[in-house]
């Protein structure tokens, strides 16, 4: 269940001629403001202002995967969605680190759990209306939840995790199949105000899954013949500040104000007159123009590109409205503990020792494309400790401690392996290569293999028969979490219970019982400080074994038009511009 | 023939018949096609230049990979950490002594050396799919226009579908499908062989059509009539008769066939379906560099200046050929 912020680069097709031609648009003249101060947003609000009125103009490569809130899994999808559509729960409106909290959104506090965790009852607040002002209840949010979950032929984008999570003792088949809600014994609404979900088992979690927008509340009589299912998400029915006035799948997407939004949202503002989306940009045009002045800000959330960045960086001018946030990404290389030599776990350790993750750290962009990694769990997430079991002079590889455990496994000549990545990612290729010609240096020769994304983790490297076959001893990959807890970030790609026939996350084929038990037993935990330890006791069982070796911290780099207000970095959705709460200055 | 006439003195006087005989000798004496070509080759400046050109890059290709570095080696130290270009050199290519081209990004790689090593594969597989588009060219070429009939329509026909062929789209989705190791050959090897196989396979029709033609005509010369009056069989005529006249097209056709190749395995390198990295191929390169040009134009221009001069070359050369072997072509 990945949910990644880049949409491959299709974009590249259109070629180097287009871009030439874009290129002589850019580096205008620098429009007024200009206070800020780099990376300002990572750790604060930049321009905090009440100013009202404006137009803000987001522009996008590619489109969004869904404007509906229950068929959508982007991490800049679920973020764009917060304008229009209020969760149960979502993550805190402020500065810094302090966003990942959960804060009630809808609800009047957080999910109250029962004493065996399966059961979490959540009261909506009074006199929420929709956009075209009929009252929000209970039912309306219990239907989101069967439709964007139990319904696959119609909602097929997002991801499950109700149905995953939830009690569905007479298998319900989702409500454009079955229309009696009565049978969706998975949520009860008591009364017009309650929410009770029933899972089938504990999982002290849920709050997480309840900021998913698909807790977002959804009028049945509006998803109902042609305008419902898969095209509801040109009919959304607003409960934000803003409601979605049209949208044209590739071309635009335009917001205005909700007369009838709740003013007493604590997590929103509505500052704006209209929001507008341009859709299907060329890549470079998105960069040049948001440097330019002629656009607010760039909504698919991966940040500029490396011709922008240089610019950026080299440029104090630029440079100071800009923000490199971690994006809650893993950049790693995992090695398979089925392919030999890589079953012996000093051959793995040996690879550790070895790799060069600076030129790693190159492919995916320098500094500002990461920083070195040495656990699993990013420092995005509240459940980070900093530890490295296997030092290698900063990251550049240590060719001596790697000999050694060459030799410990016995191949102190080396041997031949494999890595593979994804075609389209020119990032993983660099990376891929770096990775070579680190590992020459102590006698492992690795070829490189490449594969299309389309299906690199379904029958690639998530298919332990493929992985064997053609002896992947080495997988270039990242992660991020669905939702940044250490459960959601550790759980698909390192517990022997996530793995399947095929299409697993966990490529390095962890099969340890003792982690599988941990993760049972962890979701049990009430208290999240003592969940947190357990997550760092897996992170450091899972890099004692040596099967995933992570090179880098992901980072962004962002560009903030000085005229934008109340902007910072929401790392509750992969560290990137919250848009909840924009404005722009006079 | 005046200068016996003119000349005077007494060895003249003495062995007239003998002095005689020896100018005439010298005014007509015979030259071969060939080395009437050659003379006309010779005296066509441009070609000759492009021909020296084509010579060095052989040279280069050959025995350039002995001479430079790896080109595999990444130079961290010499990339911008944070900038991610190269710190130095000018407009931040990382030209200096030790790298004349700069070096590449993101990891730093010697440009020149990957140049030269590009050159290796380049013309290898342009060359090998060139022999094996003429050899089928000929050979289709040669029956379907002596023989005529059923066997030309078929064999033309064929040949305009190969024409027909979306040969890019063809080329990305055969590499899709094609195991990683096949016939005994595996990774880069395997690739080689598929490159020539596809480029050469489906060049074919091009240089076919050509032979077809001249076949056409030359089958209703009078040398070929003498022969079949003769008894000559097919093959004979085919082999003896014919083909020999047909070198001087064969060759033009081939030389310029080579700069189409050259083009078209770049274009399958470029599209990422080409040869294997991060063993450098010109396509490859322009492939990677497409994304850092602003910051780094050197990393575009170098090998797209390669594949220029390279192509440019083989044209030059291959039409001064052609002007040479058959001077009775317009251009």
């Amino acid at each position: 269940m990945r949910r990644t912020t880049r949409r491959g680069t299709a974009v590249l097709a259109v070629g180097v001629s287009a871009a030439l031609v874009l290129a002589a648009c850019g580096g205008g003249d620098e429009e007024g403001g200009g206070s800020g101060v780099f990376d300002q947003g990572s750790k604060a609000i930049v321009n905090p202002s009440d100013a009202k009125g404006g137009t803000l103009q987001m522009l996008r490569t590619g489109d969004f995967d869904s404007t509906d809130p229950g068929n959508m899994y982007y991490a800049t999808a679920w973020n764009f969605s917060r304008l229009y559509a209020r969760t149960l729960v979502t993550f805190k409106s402020v500065g810094g680190q302090g966003n990942l909290e959960i804060t009630p959104d809808l609800a009047t506090g957080l999910g109250q759990p029962s004493a065996d965790l399966k059961t979490w009852t959540y009261k909506l607040r009074p006199g929420i209306k929709f956009s075209d002002g009929t009252p929000v209840t209970s039912k309306d949010v219990k239907y989101a939840v069967a439709r964007s979950n139990y319904s696959p032929e119609v909602m097929e984008k997002g991801p499950v995790y109700f149905r995953q999570y939830l009690a569905n003792p007479n298998g319900y088949k989702g409500p454009y199949k079955d229309p009696n809600l009565d049978n969706f014994k998975g949520v009860e609404t008591p009364d017009d105000q309650t929410v009770v979900f029933k899972l089938a088992a504990p999982f002290a979690e849920f709050d997480y899954l309840a900021t998913i927008p698909q807790t977002a509340p959804v009028p049945k009589a509006a998803d109902a013949g042609a305008k419902g299912g898969v095209n509801y998400a040109k009919g959304v029915v607003s409960t934000g500040p803003y409601k979605l006035d049209s949208y044209e799948p590739g071309k635009s997407i335009k917001l205005s104000k909700n007369p009838n939004w709740d003013t007493s949202d604590p997590n929103r503002k509505q500052l704006l007159d209209n929001i507008e989306v341009q859709l299907g940009v060329a890549a470079d045009e998105v960069d040049n123009r948001q440097m330019d002045g002629s656009a607010h800000m760039d909504v698919q959330g991966n940040g500029v590109n490396a011709a922008a960045r240089s610019k950026i960086l080299s440029d104090p001018e630029l440079k100071k409205n800009a923000d490199n946030p971690t994006s809650g990404f893993l950049w790693y290389t995992a090695i398979s503990r089925q392919v030999e030599p890589f079953t012996n776990k000093d051959c793995r350790i040996a690879v550790q020792y070895a790799v060069d993750k600076t030129g790693y750290q190159a492919a995916y962009g320098g500094t500002t494309g990461g920083d070195i990694a040495s656990t699993l769990m990013p420092p995005s997430l509240k459940a980070h400790q900093k530890f490295d079991l296997y030092p290698n002079n900063n990251g550049k590889g240590d060719p001596v401690k790697a000999k050694e455990h060459l030799a410990k496994c016995g191949k102190p000549n080396g041997f031949t392996t494999n890595i593979s990545y994804r075609t389209e990612r020119p990032k993983e290729k660099a990376a891929a290569e770096s990775v070579k010609a680190s590992l020459a240096k102590v006698g492992i020769t690795v070829n490189i293999k490449n594969y299309p994304e389309d299906g690199y983790t379904g029958g690639v490297v998530g298919d332990p028969n493929f992985v064997k076959k053609n002896q992947l001893g080495l997988m270039v990959y990242g992660w991020a979490a669905d939702f940044p807890s250490g459960f959601g970030f550790l759980q698909q790609i390192t517990d022997p219970g996530a793995l399947k026939g095929t299409g697993s996350s966990n490529i390095s084929h962890i099969d340890l019982p003792a982690i599988a038990k941990q993760f049972k037993d962890v979701v049990q935990l009430k208290d999240e400080a003592a969940r947190n330890k357990v997550y760092q006791e897996i992170d450091k069982a899972v890099m004692e074994d040596a099967s995933i070796i992570p090179m880098l911290y992901a980072k962004n780099l962002y560009y903030r038009n000085p005229k934008v207000t109340n902007v910072f970095i929401n790392y509750g959705y992969s560290g990137m511009i919250d848009y909840a709460n924009l404005g722009l200055a006079k | 023939m005046t200068a016996p006439i003119e000349t005077t003195g007494s060895e003249a006087e003495a062995q007239p018949e003998a002095v005689l005989a020896g100018v005439e000798r010298k005014a007509i004496q015979g030259r071969s096609l060939g080395q009437i070509a050659w003379l006309r080759l010779k005296r066509d400046k441009v070609a000759m230049a492009g021909g020296i050109l084509v010579v060095l890059l052989i040279l280069m290709a050959i025995v350039g990979p002995f001479l430079v570095g790896d080109p595999n080696e990444p130079h961290n130290n010499l990339i911008d950490p944070t900038l991610s270009r190269p710190k130095t050199g000018i407009m931040h290519s990382g030209i200096s002594a030790d790298h004349w081209f700069g070096v590449d990004l993101p990891a730093g790689r010697d440009m020149f050396s990957r140049i030269v090593n590009g050159a290796k594969y380049s013309l290898l597989i342009s060359f090998l799919a060139t022999m094996l588009a003429v050899v089928l060219g000929v050979f289709f070429g040669v029956i379907a226009g002596y023989f005529g009939g059923w066997v030309d329509t078929l064999i033309a026909r064929a040949m305009d579908i190969f024409l027909a062929f979306p040969l890019l789209l063809f080329a990305i989705a055969l590499v899709g499908v094609f195991p990683n190791s096949a016939f005994g050959l595996e990774g880069n090897g395997l690739r080689v062989a598929f490159l020539i196989f596809v480029i050469g396979f489906f060049s074919w029709p091009y240089i076919g059509r050509i032979i077809r033609g001249q076949t056409l005509s030359l089958r209703e010369r009078e040398f070929v009539d003498a022969a079949r009056s003769m008894g000559a069989r097919a093959p004979y005529i085919l082999f003896r008769e014919l083909l020999p006249n047909l070198w001087a097209p064969i060759l033009v056709y081939a030389t310029l066939m080579i700069p189409t190749n050259i083009i078209f395995e770049a274009s399958l390198s470029f599209l990422g379906v080409g040869i294997i990295p991060p063993t450098p191929s010109w396509g490859g390169m322009l492939n990677e560099a497409k994304e850092v040009y602003e910051i780094a134009p050197h990393f575009m221009f170098f090998p797209g200046m390669a594949i220029f001069i390279t192509v440019l070359a083989f044209n030059l050369f291959g039409d001064g050929l052609r002007d040479a072997l058959d001077p009775r072509s317009s251009r």
